[in-house]
């Protein structure tokens, strides 16, 4: 089935009779996602685009099954809302909300502790684009139609990043098994290691593409996974080389403040580890088809 | 968002942490009346800019007289001070602090941070303050203590004991060492700061704990939650550039090339910048259109680009997701033509209503540069700005 979606998977929309919430469960019902219903408190009881709403989470997961939440709620609510999908059993959430207090993803991390770990939900973002297994079913604001269905996997802090590498491959009739946006905030729910597990378990992904930024541990951290246990091959790139010290480039989480934080340092790490280095963000579709042969 | 020291040492003071008497001054005669106001025989006057290291860079002088108040006053106010933080063009003093002299017998290092890798609050002390951070862990790196909170419970008296404790203070002292610990957490979790850093705590000879020095970050994600604290902002320690921009909901971040940059998403702006350096060029700022951006939007960035006058070419590198390429093309051809603007354009358009804004630039009749690729975009922008740079010399 790819990794975390597939044209099964009962999708819930938080968010779902507001503007935005609306105007992307529409695109993900139009490209084969199965969304069951949507949640917006106050407002159980109704229908929108044709879905049941219900109050609260839990509401939604007895009446539907729900499995999948996406989260379309806005920041100040998002963290409330994460919580509620863990309490009442999802598998996963992806929260697109760009803006979370750090404090509050601080909270819901712990939160999703108190979960033993074989029934604790699967967090992917927040300040991301979404996940999409591309021809079955996607749960975010991607562009669908830029990715081609294949065997590469994409994981990746950048949305609009992400598109660029999985249209260069599409270019090149190189598909895509999942594209899994991990997002741009420096606490945030999955990290790279998490998903290149997945990746790594997935018998429909033959190798990986790693799109990763300046700012905290995560590249480093992977690069040690991808070292000690990964088989398949992994091609990354870094955004920043020119970026300021101490200075956020648009992400929350885009910033060096500490040693090894740096676009030259993430490489260095990543090379050293075995990872085919994409040199320039125009660059992908051509390591990744040297990288297959 | 920074703050002020004299904003952060209130701030502190409302949490229950000792800080020494001091008053803020705008002029030299402020400095000496404030200084007359607080009593005493020595004084510091301290530059009110946003960066470490000021006593460097001149912006903290101690006084024993009046007339050295004044003068000391009067050699800060309007002056640009260059630290290391600060870049070379410097943070203008346009407010001073005037504070009562400490005698000092310890410089303690005190710092609250969030720490990434474990998605918690860590304290990080050393009993040798004074220096920074950075200087302390390559220098004495086995004199850092920490300590991790709980965010299921914050925290801990028990943990603040610990910390004073290590730092090898008297036992006297131990209650209010604590008790600024505490404060200073407590400030942090109840005012969403990201970082609160008091160098140094000071023991004064009178055996008291007093934050001689602070700094606070606050996270702009959790403004919309703490008024007071946006009313801190000093829009004057910003670049003018960054503040227009910001005003008007784009993100940006000034830089020191000639080539300005539209792009939608941080982690495809950041790429784009990357680009333009491989090419051989420098760019001159980080913008995020952000997504869903309309023609006024795509006009705004032109300005907040243009406000920067290095400026010398443009490249707009759009991948459409939930954006429209027509919207974007629309907004490109809008401040062509009402900005008026006759230096090289590179547009790179992909995604969303592609063909739509293609055919829209194209039927401009405008000057536009196209291009497909990131690449070529890169490429294109960097020719054409040395082109106009080699037309400008002949």
């Amino acid at each position: 089935m790819a990794i975390l979606i597939d044209s099964d998977t009962r999708v819930l929309v938080t968010g779902l009779t507001g503007r935005i919430g609306s105007f992307h469960a529409q695109d993900m019902m139009d490209h084969g996602t199965n969304v069951v219903g949507g949640v917006t408190p106050g407002k159980g009881g109704t229908t929108h685009l044709g879905l049941p709403v219900f109050n609260t989470v839990k509401g939604a997961v007895a009446e539907t099954g729900a499995e999948l939440v996406v989260s379309f709620v806005p920041p100040p609510f998002a963290a409330d809302s994460i919580m509620e999908a863990a309490d009442a059993g999802i598998k996963t959430c992806v929260c697109i909300a760009d803006g979370i207090p750090a404090a509050d993803m601080i909270r819901v991390k712990r939160y999703m502790r108190r979960y033993k770990s074989d029934r604790r939900m699967r967090l992917i973002g927040p300040n991301c684009a979404g996940i999409i297994t591309p021809g079955q079913a996607f749960a975010g604001l991607m562009p669908p139609h830029i990715y081609m269905p294949g065997r590469i996997g994409i994981v990746g802090r950048s949305g609009t990043l992400g598109y660029e590498a999985a249209s260069q491959l599409k270019a090149r009739g190189i598909g895509v098994s999942s594209s899994i946006g991990i997002g741009g905030d420096p606490i945030n729910g999955s990290s790279f290691r998490d998903i290149l597990e997945l990746f790594e378990a997935d018998p429909d992904t033959d190798a990986v593409v790693m799109v990763g930024e300046i700012g905290g541990p995560q590249e480093a951290e992977a690069a040690a996974y991808i070292q000690s246990t990964m088989t398949k091959p992994v091609a990354a790139y870094v955004a920043g080389l020119s970026a300021p010290k101490g200075r956020r480039m648009g992400h929350a989480g885009a910033i060096v403040s500490a040693f090894g934080e740096s676009a030259q340092e993430k490489v260095e790490i990543l090379k050293e580890s075995g990872v085919t280095i994409v040199p320039t963000p125009s660059a992908f579709a051509q390591s990744v088809a040297q990288m297959l042969n | 968002m920074d703050i002020h020291e004299y904003q952060a040492k209130e701030l502190l003071k409302r949490f229950g942490v000792q800080v020494p008497r001091g008053g803020i001054a705008y002029s030299p005669e402020q400095a000496v009346y404030r200084a007359s106001e607080l009593s005493g025989d020595k004084w510091v006057v301290k530059a009110q800019i946003h960066s470490g290291a000021r006593g460097k860079a001149g912006g903290v002088r101690i006084c024993a007289s009046e007339e050295e108040v004044c003068d000391a006053a009067a050699w800060m106010l309007g002056r640009k001070l260059v630290t290391h933080q600060t870049g070379p063009q410097g943070k203008l003093v346009s407010r001073l602090y005037v504070e009562e002299a400490t005698a000092i017998a310890q410089e303690i290092y005190l710092g609250f941070v969030m720490d990434r890798k474990l998605e918690r609050v860590v304290v990080v002390a050393s009993a040798q303050g004074g220096m920074e951070i950075e200087e302390i862990s390559a220098n004495e790196p086995d004199s850092i203590i920490r300590s991790v909170v709980d965010p299921a419970v914050g925290m801990q008296a028990f943990q603040a004991r610990e910390i004073a404790f290590s730092l090898g203070l008297e036992p006297p002292l131990i209650a209010q060492a604590a008790k600024t610990i505490m404060g200073c957490y407590a400030l942090m979790s109840d005012m969403d700061a990201n970082m609160v850093e008091v160098n140094p705590m000071v023991v004064t000879r009178a055996g008291e704990i007093v934050a001689l020095d602070a700094k606070i970050s606050f996270d702009d994600n959790a403004l919309y939650r703490r008024p007071e604290i946006s009313e801190l902002r000093d829009k004057s320690q910003e670049d003018p550039r960054e503040t227009f921009a910001e005003d008007r909901g784009l993100s940006y971040i000034g830089l020191e090339g000639e080539i300005g940059c539209i792009v939608n998403g941080a982690g495809l702006a950041m790429a784009t910048l990357d680009m333009i350096k491989m090419a051989g060029g420098d760019p001159a700022n980080f913008l995020d259109v952000g997504g869903g951006a309309s023609p006024e939007r795509v006009l705004m960035s032109f300005q907040a680009v243009l406000n920067d006058p290095k400026v010398e070419a443009i490249l707009v590198n759009i991948f459409a997701g939930i954006n429209r390429c027509d919207w974007i093309a629309e907004g490109v051809v809008r401040a062509v033509r009402e900005l008026d603007l006759d230096l090289p354009i590179v547009v790179r358009l992909s995604g969303t209503n592609v063909d739509e804004g293609r055919k829209l630039l194209a039927e401009s009749g405008l000057a536009v540069i196209a291009a497909d690729t990131l690449a070529e975009a890169a490429d294109k922008v960097v020719t054409a700005w040395k082109d106009a740079r080699y037309k400008e010399a002949s």
